[in-house]
């Protein structure tokens, strides 16, 4: 008997638009022919706020010089989270599309209404609304007869892809000519009326607490406003910025610290991982319908360093206080959850509170942008209501903001006697890779864990696999074994504080999973390419692959010590799919000469945008894999300067080629964490090539490669 | 408050402060120059890089008094919306940058080095930039952007 057909599902709105449906929140018209587009999601050095008004303009029918982009705030901006996870382009993307397409059709039932003509004869060009007989109007001009103080509605269908004019171009990015004219943009370089200066003290010692601070000598440094002490948070506030250094070095020679709580051992960060108490949970079983006979079983094991995030400016923050309420510059990813946790932390209702974003530096996920606000907040409230400004120094920057997480992987691989994959099994041990303000009842700041009467250190937590996991992110593989068993294991214990650094677990899970496949195809004696294309079934998985080899004329032919190493991943297992090629050389110390990409984000809305990520990602990666490492001793965090944690220089970075597939007819996705993961893995596969050693251990340095070769012979 | 003489973008200028402060410092301070910006304070990223003389110099680590008398160019002297260096307009035109921050610096060097060397190769606009860091992985547009300067600036 044939079931009834199932009634279509309803459309629905997207997601951030539907958490915030009022469409005057998103964009409103001027009469002098502007338009002001408001999204959630904040400028991070992605190039995302042009991305958004491309979309907005193409769906709206203007030229792109109307649209004015409003930076996020408090006050009046749609509230979208946090613009992390590579999903700005998802959300806020969608969301403005649709709501750009829903007051295009709300202004022309006005416009048909007014010129007395059908709907559908009317046509939008740069804003003019004309129609038959000559009869034109405007967006501008019937601004003030369309309130959009109403709810947007599911159904309003955007453009089909063939008709969008700007999405899918290399559009020049609308902030770039400021950056390279010196103009003031970043929030480091604004200077408000008034503004005093300050300074945080922390100790050099990982949690040690002020015992006790002598205040004599700091009060004698000239241009001093303030002292200021709450438990182990103390600072100073000054009239200039010299003046603060000044006053923060006389404050730290009075002051006495705790011996502070121990650190790990650098060397051992496996052992450390796996003997520390956590939390277990099976992220993904899969039971074969007829198990096969394992006739062997390979077992690895592959860890990752603490990384710093090290962006070139320091975090810096400004806040001011009015009364019970305080205002607060912050280049934080986040602005409503910010003020979120400051709520918390000042014991405020949140009204009380405005966070205003301000463009920072590149940001690579949760730094210290959060932390530094509330020391401005903190140290504002001894400045009678003037404003203060608080950057980190470098080497703050360097020691007291979130790292991306240290991961231990074991992967073990059951083979028949056909050297056939028949069962799977990846453990993953790991702090959680994310404490993110504005999600608990407890405040994630700095400064609060610090107070005479303190919050408790948070302990990082893993988002849910539906929003692509924590540490357990791109653990399931996509290819189709038999059989597997994913576990994560969560610390429940936290020395080094970690937070979300780009990919959370996924450099490391693809890092793993690509390093063992590679192996088992190596001794197999397949080819790595053709190995990962017959075990993968999704086409766009296996287009770029396909891609990237064609690309990089896989395999070029052997040359002494040359490698080349293949990886590929499709980031969170839903977002970019990203396939990478890596060419290195050398012997004990290697040096990467060239990565070729290929990926697939679907709609590309910016395919230069795109190729900037995904070349970006590529370079960081490599700088990741061969140098990266925060290093410590059992008291403090030692890596506090360039020197103790040097990155890629020009003269080390590879040539990097990306080929974008475009796919205008499929949803959006982000682009910025794609590359992390494949590249890492294709480096190490390369150096296998080269040298026919495996080194598991991240960074591959001169030291870990001498530490292979010796194992092997 | 001794004073201490020196050029700044073309201009004669005299700056009344402690002249071992770092010329950074009285920049962005004193005189509201924001352009150089602060990275790590220790002369290793290059952020702030300014030219004295012809030079490439990092302004955190450069004590006031030894640009007594002397060149500075920051930045806002390289050129202005209306009259962009050649540099300037290659960045627009390769994209070469992420957020930006590291790029006031890497033109001054830059310039320096086009000064010295106007038609570099690759690998010398690498060495010429290889003090300036970049976090956000835009070496390879940036080395296009001044290639592609230098041969504009060659065509005149």
């Amino acid at each position: 008997m044939n079931q009834p057909a199932p009634a279509p599902s309803p459309p629905v709105l997207p997601v951030s638009l539907a958490a915030n449906p009022k469409l005057s929140a998103w964009l409103k018209f001027s009469s002098t022919g502007q338009v002001a587009i408001s999204p959630g999601k904040v400028e991070i050095g992605q190039g995302i706020v042009t991305a958004l008004a491309q979309i907005a303009a193409d769906e709206l029918d203007i030229d792109l010089s109307r649209v004015q982009m409003i930076r996020a705030s408090t006050a009046a901006s749609p509230n979208e989270g946090v613009t992390s996870g590579s999903l700005s382009i998802q959300q806020s993307g969608r969301a403005l599309r649709h709501a750009c397409a829903e007051v295009r059709r709300i202004f022309l039932q006005q416009a048909a209404e007014r010129l007395g003509v059908d709907i559908d004869a009317l046509d939008v060009e740069d804003g003019t609304i004309s129609g038959p007989g000559n009869v034109r109007t405007s967006y501008w001009e019937l601004a003030e007869e369309v309130s959009l103080d109403r709810d947007a509605t599911p159904g309003t269908t955007p453009k089909i892809a063939s008709r969008r004019a700007l999405a899918g171009n290399s559009i020049q990015r609308l902030d770039i000519p400021d950056k390279v004219l010196g103009r003031p943009r970043f929030i480091h370089d604004q200077a408000l009326a008034g503004m005093l200066h300050g300074c945080v003290l922390r100790p050099e010692n990982a949690r040690a607490k002020l015992t006790e601070l002598k205040e004599d000598g700091v009060r004698a440094v000239a241009g001093l406003v303030a002292v200021v002490r709450d438990g182990s948070f103390a600072g100073v506030v000054s009239e200039t910025e010299h003046a603060a250094e000044a006053a923060l070095n006389a404050l730290r020679k009075g002051a006495s610290w705790s011996d502070g709580e121990p650190l790990p051992d650098e060397n051992d960060l496996a052992s450390f991982l796996k003997a520390q108490p956590s939390e277990s949970t099976t992220i993904d079983k899969k039971t074969a319908a007829s198990p096969g006979t394992a006739t062997r079983t390979i077992r690895r094991q592959y860890t990752r360093p603490y990384i710093a995030h090290a962006s070139i400016a320091p975090s810096c923050a400004m806040a001011q206080w009015d009364g019970d309420r305080v205002h607060v510059w912050t280049h934080s990813q986040g602005v409503y959850l910010l003020r979120a946790d400051l709520a918390l932390v000042l014991r405020l209702p949140v009204e009380n509170i405005t966070v205003e974003h301000m463009e920072g530096a590149g940001c690579y996920g949760h730094n210290a942008a959060d932390d530094v606000a509330l020391d401005a907040v903190l140290l504002a409230k001894a400045a009678n209501g003037r404003p203060v400004r608080v950057q980190w120094s470098r080497q703050g920057e360097m020691s007291d903001a979130p790292f991306g997480a240290a991961m231990a992987i074991e992967i073990e691989a059951d083979l028949d006697a056909q050297g056939e994959i028949i069962d799977w099994r990846h453990s993953i041990w790991s702090n959680g890779h994310a404490a993110r303000p504005g999600r608990a009842a407890q405040p994630a700041l700095l400064a609060g864990f610090e107070l005479a009467d303190p919050f408790p250190r948070m302990i990082s937590t893993n988002p849910p696999q539906a929003n692509g996991g924590g540490g357990d992110r791109n653990s399931v593989p996509l290819y189709d074994f038999p059989s597997w068993h994913i576990e994560s294991h969560r610390l429940t214990t936290m020395p080094i504080r970690t937070s979300a650094l780009r990919t959370l677990g996924g450099q490391g899970n693809v890092f793993a999973i690509e390093s063992i496949l590679d192996e088992i195809a190596a001794e197999r004696g397949e080819d790595p390419i053709a190995f990962r294309l017959r075990h993968l079934r999704d086409e766009r998985a296996k287009d770029v692959i396909r891609a990237v080899a064609a690309r990089a004329k896989w395999k070029p032919e052997k040359q002494p010590g040359i490698g080349h190493g293949v990886a590929f991943a499709r980031y969170k297992n839903t977002g970019a799919y990203c396939a990478a090629i890596a060419e290195i050389e050398g012997a004990e110390e290697i040096s990467v000469r060239k990565l070729t990409l290929a990926v697939d984000v679907g709609e590309a809305i910016n395919p230069d945008g795109v190729i900037n990520q995904i070349e970006g990602g590529a370079i960081q990666a490599t700088s990741w894999v061969l140098k990266e490492r925060v290093r410590f001793d059992r008291q403090r965090i030692t890596s506090t300067s360039w020197t103790e944690y040097p990155i890629l220089r020009f003269s080390e970075v590879p040539d990097v080629e990306v080929e974008v597939i475009q796919r205008s007819d499929m949803d959006p996705v982000g682009a910025g964490e794609a590359a992390h993961g494949p590249v890492t893995a294709a480096i190490a596969n390369a150096v296998f090539d080269a040298l026919g050693v495996r080194v598991r251990d991240l960074p591959i340095t001169r030291d870990r490669i001498i530490a292979a070769m010796e194992l092997t012979s | 408050m001794p004073s201490v003489r020196f050029r700044l973008n073309g201009a004669e200028i005299e700056v009344d402060a402690d002249p071992d402060r770092s010329l950074l410092d009285i920049l962005r301070g004193q005189l509201g120059m924001t352009g150089p910006h602060f990275g790590c304070g220790a002369g290793e990223c290059g952020a702030c890089n300014v030219i004295i003389s012809d030079r490439a110099v990092s302004a955190c680590d450069t004590p006031l008094w030894s640009v007594a008398g002397k060149d500075v160019t920051t930045i806002e002297g390289l050129g202005t919306s209306e009259r962009p260096h050649p540099l300037q307009r290659a960045f627009i035109a390769e994209q070469a940058l992420q957020c930006g921050y590291c790029v006031s610096g890497i033109l001054m060097s830059a310039a320096a080095l086009l000064k010295k060397n106007p038609s570099p190769t690759s690998r010398e606009v690498k060495e010429a930039l290889d003090r300036n860091l970049c976090r956000c992985g835009s070496h390879n547009r940036m080395v296009r952007a001044v290639l592609r300067a230098a041969e504009e600036m060659a065509a005149g």
